[in-house]
């Protein structure tokens, strides 16, 4: 097999793991909230956060573009206040990345919230502990395995992001070129050697992450037992 | 002294409940629903009362017209039904939670020697006995030094002879320590045993009081 340029991959792993960090961020605020708190629209919110899972990539990617592009509100006030465009490059891969990734992680976080039995966190309120205290050494280290499974969930669909990439990003070699879309574009070159490398290349990665994460689930199901 | 005076709309009944508490222990018996763990939880600050007020020492917990105080703020020991030890932290990590680094722990290890947890400390809550949880519970729930005990159900897992001995330590440290203690118990051998005064509740009422 002969050698080929890396660079998909590494755009790749840079979007997913910048995409994954404010996936993550974000949803565990939002879940908190969603979890911890009742409001007016709620079902409507948690909708909207949902959406992404449910609609074409090519939607996705369009409403990006409507948003984000030369003319979109976001993308002036980006380009007015940071000086950075979104369209055509890799920082539109991620946040299409990001889109994409934010619903999965959100369920994981939220199933991982509920999963941790509420007396503990009023246990450790009557002992007199704060609030954010308890969120750090009670919610957050029972609810982690489900957390890391959100993550890896997260990390995989984003590393492996393509229509809603496409429309926003663009193909363009060694700038946009993300590991999904050198697939694509050696196939529709004829190129099945490249193809078959980059699928090779993508799919030992999510083996690997799978594994990863059952392994984790099992040593921390031995690790925290059952009370 | 503990006063409660305060009603609460549950599901099936209204949950209404008024006595004064000094420094005894007292019981509350009576079948599963009738509101118990609903009067501990409403002391704790985990559920609030729709009218009335409960204050313990003249500082309002409850109050019309006023905002509850924070639970963190109450200094309630709460034992919960099934003990809800942390099941990722050790019994030491369990018991010590709350402290911060420097606090004088000398009671914790008084504690720890009365109830006969010395050698479980490095053990967690899935290694441990019913019995060696309970314990556990209760030294945990009494290591923030709290002015009042609150216990749902404390001997329901426990056989006969770890229950006497639980109920035992329970008057020891109640004795040492001086502080009202409420516990929901099914059992009347345990009320009689243990209570200086036990409140029967029935679907929200309290149907009967005795006072030994």
């Amino acid at each position: 097999m002969m050698a080929y340029d890396l660079s998909p991959l590494w755009l790749s792993l840079r979007v997913a793991v910048i995409s994954t960090f404010f996936v993550f961020v974000v949803s565990l605020a939002l879940a908190r909230l969603m979890n911890r708190r009742e409001f007016f629209g709620k079902s409507f919110v948690e909708a909207l956060i949902l959406l992404p899972l449910v609609l074409p990539p090519t939607v996705i990617g369009f409403g990006l573009i409507v948003l984000f592009g030369v003319n979109g509100p976001l993308g002036i006030l980006l380009e007015q206040w940071f000086g950075f465009r979104v369209v055509f490059t890799w920082i539109g891969a991620a946040i299409a990345s990001f889109v994409v990734s934010l619903p999965l992680m959100y369920q994981s976080v939220l199933a991982a919230y509920e999963k941790v039995d509420p007396r503990w966190e009023n246990v450790a309120r009557t002992m007199g502990v704060s609030e954010w205290r308890i969120f750090r050494t009670i919610t957050l280290p029972l609810a982690w395995s489900g957390i890391l499974a959100g993550l890896i969930l997260a990390f995989a669909r984003g590393i492996g992001e393509f229509g809603a990439t496409l429309m926003i990003a663009g193909y363009i070699p060694g700038v946009t070129e993300t590991v999904p879309l050198a697939i694509y574009f050696a196939y529709e070159a004829g190129d099945m050697e490249k193809a078959m490398f980059w699928v090779l290349i993508i799919s030992s990665l999510g083996v690997a992450a799978i594994t990863w994460v059952n392994y984790w689930r099992k040593k921390n199901a031995i690790r925290i037992g059952r009370e | 002294m503990l006063k409660v005076d305060f009603q609460k709309q549950l599901d099936h009944f209204n949950l209404v409940m008024q006595f004064e508490l000094d420094r005894e222990i007292m019981a509350l018996v009576g079948s599963s629903g009738s509101g118990k763990t609903t009067l501990l939880n409403c002391v704790a600050g985990i559920a609030h009362p729709d009218a009335g007020e409960i204050t313990l020492n003249g500082t309002d917990f409850f109050k019309d017209k006023q905002k509850p105080m924070k639970i963190q703020k109450r200094k309630v020991g709460y034992l919960f039904q099934d003990y809800a030890l942390f099941p990722h932290l050790n019994a030491e990590q369990n018991i010590l939670y709350a402290l911060s680094r420097g606090t004088d722990v000398s009671h914790i290890t008084e504690l720890t020697k009365i109830l006969g947890i010395t050698e479980l400390l490095s053990k967690y809550p899935h290694q441990i006995s019913g019995g060696e949880k309970q314990r556990v519970a209760l030294t945990r729930a009494l290591a923030a030094q709290p002015d009042i005990l609150l216990l749902d159900e404390p001997f329901s897992a426990l056989d006969d002879a770890n229950r006497d001995r639980c109920q035992n330590e329970l008057l020891r440290i109640h004795e040492q320590w001086q502080i009202p203690i409420i516990f929901v118990t099914h059992r009347m051998a345990d009320a009689e045993k243990l209570a200086d005064r036990v409140i029967r509740v029935e679907k929200g009422k309290m149907a009967e009081q005795l006072v030994f």
